[in-house]
């Protein structure tokens, strides 16, 4: 079969069948995925919350997004999911790379259950080790403690070791902390 | 003062080339000789900017409303080879011996990822129009710049003796690399910066 | 055309890593680790697959001036698919490899591929082709994550196996990238 020429019509009539074929194909395919990919957002979510909260099972009775004021003036948002046992926590800080997102698992007392990193771009190694270096059994452990006096590191006259050579990364993060609890108690008081 | 932290930033602390890896290609294809390296950097910041420009529109004003946000590949990819196809166009009627001296790196820009990354980063990263163009442009700078410095670089190992099992490509990325290294000796310049202009 | 041919030109002669030196900007971005260089390179190799594939079929319907548009359309449509597919059903990679996805399309050896083969010879070789080509690529990829993470985290596809304190950070950050490939490229250049 002799190759079409490339006449104008040829040319526009060939690039719209094309671009209409694929763009039919792709319809079809995000109809299929758009509900698979809903559920595995969904999933990672409640996954984070059960990992922080220490649970297996989770429900999540109430999500509250408080908009507070911090002492520069700036709006800080943070996503509270309230469950049985407490509530976790959703905090934003900038990291030494980025943006910092932290997910607390807090009970009812406001004492840390657990955390997890929900979004980071620290240096992977050091910085990067905060996913790991706060918890359960670990150098910096926060588990169990109770930032009604906030938490800092050592450096600063504080209880928590700071990741070795990650300072700004440490500090950060456990701002972000101290803010999810300040956030948690003062959702409480309103309630 | 947030246009001064994006500006920094996107050439210093992550630059585009050296940190990012978007627009290697060209990086080390272009980079022989300064002047080419010069041209290339401007094509690139003239297509980066309006693409970047165009695509958020089009993203915000005609995918997001329509719900077709997962035609954005497609759109956007499509967007910037119709701007290299019209450059050329108004290139070549408006300054000839510009177009002649680009030659073949101008079509080459519709597949330099940088110029597709950075028009998909700005949405990722939820930057409003200004914030957008600011990073491109910025971006693009520090394209050129990591290009030019390391054109320089080139000429002058062009004139040493290379062992020869590390001539050609071999030579180039361990030199990038080194290039990498450098750059690197600027992050938490942007954490500082933050705190410096009461950002934070 | 023998297939077997088509195949071991794509690993060998052809590499698009080691040889003819396409698709750096994934290659450097995404072997951090074996496991994500190995994705990488097959995310690549099924899409190179599926495209030369189309192209090659519709080769003699698509006038020469605008294959190019016509091609690039072809590309970005089977990306986005592998986009959905990935974001469904394996959100780890898609985690992962993020912005190197989409950028597939913009991966100079699709392109390449279709104006150098695809568009020139029939669909089956293309498609062989396609799984020469992609397979070189993974195999570069994979060998590249492996040194990586071997020499930057101890470990292989998540199996760690040197102490911390042995690794070289180095290599899992940018320049390590660069450095890496320019001395496998030196080791190769020299095995030629």
């Amino acid at each position: 079969m002799k190759k079409l020429d490339s006449s104008l019509l040829n040319m526009v009539l060939v690039l719209t069948c094309v671009a209409v074929v694929m763009g039919v194909i792709l319809a079809f395919m995000n109809n299929l995925t758009s509900t698979p990919i809903a559920q595995q957002k969904e999933k990672a979510l409640a996954d984070g919350i059960k990992m922080v909260m220490q649970a297996d099972d989770m429900t999540v009775s109430r999500i509250d997004t408080l908009r507070l004021l911090d002492n520069k003036n700036k709006e800080q948002v943070f996503v509270v999911y309230n469950n049985e046992k407490g509530a976790a926590v959703e905090s934003t800080t900038n990291g030494f790379g980025g943006k910092l997102r932290v997910l607390v698992g807090f009970d009812t007392e406001g004492t840390i259950l657990g955390y997890t990193l929900l979004e980071h771009s620290e240096t992977p190694g050091l910085g990067a080790k905060a996913d790991k270096w706060f918890q359960e059994g670990e150098k910096g452990c926060i588990i169990g403690m109770t930032p009604s006096t906030p938490l800092t590191v050592s450096k600063d006259g504080g209880q928590v070791d700071a990741i070795t050579a990650s300072t700004i990364t440490s500090r950060a993060f456990l701002l972000a902390v101290n803010n999810a609890y300040n956030a948690y108690i003062n959702q409480k008081k309103e309630d | 003062m947030e246009y001064l932290l994006i500006f920094i930033s996107a050439i210093f602390v992550n630059n585009i080339v050296l940190a990012q890896f978007l627009g290697i290609c060209p990086f080390l294809g272009v980079s022989k000789k300064i002047d080419t390296s010069l041209g290339m950097s401007a094509a690139v910041a003239f297509v980066m900017v309006l693409a970047t420009l165009v695509t958020w529109l089009v993203q915000t004003y005609v995918l997001v409303p329509a719900h077709l946000e997962y035609l954005q590949t497609i759109a956007f990819i499509l967007v910037i080879a119709s701007l290299v196809q019209m450059i050329e166009i108004i290139l070549k009627k408006v300054s000839p011996a510009l177009y002649q001296a680009l030659g073949i790196f101008l079509p080459l820009i519709t597949t330099n990822c940088a110029v597709l990354g950075v028009a998909i980063l700005v949405i990722q990263k939820e930057m409003n129009l200004g914030h957008s163009i600011m990073y491109a442009f910025s971006t693009a700078i520090g394209f050129g710049l990591a290009l030019t410095v390391f054109a320089g670089i080139r000429e002058q190992l062009a004139l040493t003796d290379i062992p020869k099992g590390m001539r050609g490509m071999a030579i180039v990325l361990v030199t990038a690399g080194l290039l990498s290294l450098a750059f690197m000796g600027f992050s938490g310049v942007d954490g500082g910066l933050r705190i410096l202009l009461g950002l934070d | 055309m023998n297939y077997l041919n088509i195949i071991k030109n794509g690993i060998v002669k052809d590499n698009p890593t080691f040889v003819l030196m396409l698709g750096m900007c994934p290659t450097l971005a995404t072997t951090t680790s074996a496991g994500n260089g190995l994705a990488m390179g097959l995310a690549t190799m099924a899409v190179l697959m599926c495209t030369n594939f189309v192209i090659s079929c519709m080769k003699n319907l698509t006038p020469d001036k605008v294959r190019i548009p016509v091609f690039i359309v072809v590309i970005a449509t089977f990306v986005t698919l592998l986009q959905m597919a990935i974001k469904a059903y394996l959100p780890q990679v898609d985690k992962e490899l993020g912005l190197f996805i989409p950028l597939i399309v913009v991966n100079c050896i699709i392109l390449g591929r279709a104006e150098a083969f695809a568009a020139k010879n029939s669909p089956v070789a293309s498609l062989i082709d396609g799984v020469g080509i992609g397979l070189g690529f993974t195999l570069a990829l994979t060998l590249l994550g492996i040194v990586r993470e071997i020499l930057g985290a101890g470990a292989v596809f998540g199996y760690a196996f040197i102490p911390e304190d042995y690794n070289i950070l180095l290599f899992v950050l940018a320049p390590g990238a660069f450095i890496t490939l320019g001395y496998l490229i030196a080791i190769v250049n020299k095995l030629k």
